[in-house]
């Protein structure tokens, strides 16, 4: 089974690099970009039963260690 | 006082750390290599500053989960100190030993200087021989100290006296001025509920001797000596 988690920074956590990317698109001649939030993704081969125990490994996976979750919020997708 | 410092594939800062502790407590700490899971009998236990596994993931994250890690908190479960310096706080906030995360610097920037620091609690273990208010110089070497927490956390930590260490001028000013980093109330070094471990980015065993530029750093290795006496 294949998945992708995306790990991104929470809601009024500040993201220095987003907002450095944000203004080398602004140099960049981009205009019209509003904000930027930096985050990572993650794509796991994994071997489950079902989907709701993939579903299950993926979420111990990003509690436990792909993301913090002080800071940051996770989604997951099944890809396939 | 008998103390043991954590190793880690990464660490470069634990030689500075072993010859501090050698030098001011007059015993060598025993080393602990990070896949051990199980202590030696210590009345400290120290994890020291570097990039442990190259900062992958998250400063601290993958060593965070390594064996010797959940000898640490068993360890400071026992009431017994644990003293995490640098990557070693980004270590303590990654494996929930402290609250809170480092973040990247603000200004995005690895420091690499001398700040002060306000000694904010000296009732502990870590702080005693230092004078509430005092200010003294600390080296500062890091990529990845912008202390952050929540405004719930921000305020548990502050109502219960829980910052050992505020970044602040020579004069002692605190302010956004001499906020190296962008930690939350220029927040540099916190404790654990109970009070027994301390994680701190600056680096106090880099100013032990007149070589150094200073001895400010010593007054945390003083404290732990008369602490454990």
């Amino acid at each position: 089974m294949k998945a992708r988690v995306t790990v991104t920074l929470k809601n009024g956590v500040l993201d220095p690099q987003g907002k450095a990317i944000e203004g080398a698109l602004g140099s960049l001649g981009f205009d019209g970009v509003g904000s930027v939030r930096q985050g990572k993704v993650f794509d796991v081969e994994l071997t489950a039963g079902s989907e709701g125990e993939a579903q299950d490994k993926l979420k111990s996976m990003c509690e436990q260690l792909l993301a913090n979750t002080v800071i940051e919020d996770y989604a997951i997708t099944l890809v396939e | 006082m008998k103390s043991a410092i954590i190793q880690f594939p990464g660490l470069n800062r634990d030689r500075d750390m072993i010859a501090a502790l050698t030098k001011i407590t007059g015993q060598a700490p025993e080393l602990v290599w990070h896949r051990e899971s199980a202590l030696p009998e210590v009345d400290l236990v120290v994890i020291p500053g570097g990039f442990s596994y190259g900062d992958y993931l998250r400063a601290g994250a993958i060593a965070a989960r390594a064996p010797s890690i959940k000898a640490v908190k068993k360890h400071a479960e026992a009431g017994k100190l644990v003293l995490g310096v640098c990557n070693g706080f980004q270590i303590l906030t990654e494996s929930g030993l402290l609250p809170g995360a480092l973040m990247r610097n603000r200004d995005l920037k690895f420091l690499c200087k001398t700040v002060h620091l306000k000694a904010e609690n000296t009732d502990t273990p870590f702080t005693r021989a230092y004078a509430r208010g005092q200010v003294v110089a600390c080296p500062i070497a890091h990529h990845d100290g912008n202390y952050f927490i929540d405004e719930v956390g921000l305020k548990r930590l502050e109502d219960k006296d829980r910052v050992a260490f505020r970044y602040c001028g020579a004069d002692g000013a605190v302010n956004d001025d001499t906020n190296p980093n962008g930690s939350v109330n220029n927040i540099a070094g916190i404790l654990n509920e109970k009070g027994n471990v301390l994680g701190m980015m600056p680096h106090p065993e880099n100013l032990i001797e007149p070589a150094h530029g200073g001895q400010d750093g010593r007054i945390l290795f003083q404290s732990l000596l008369e602490a454990v006496a």
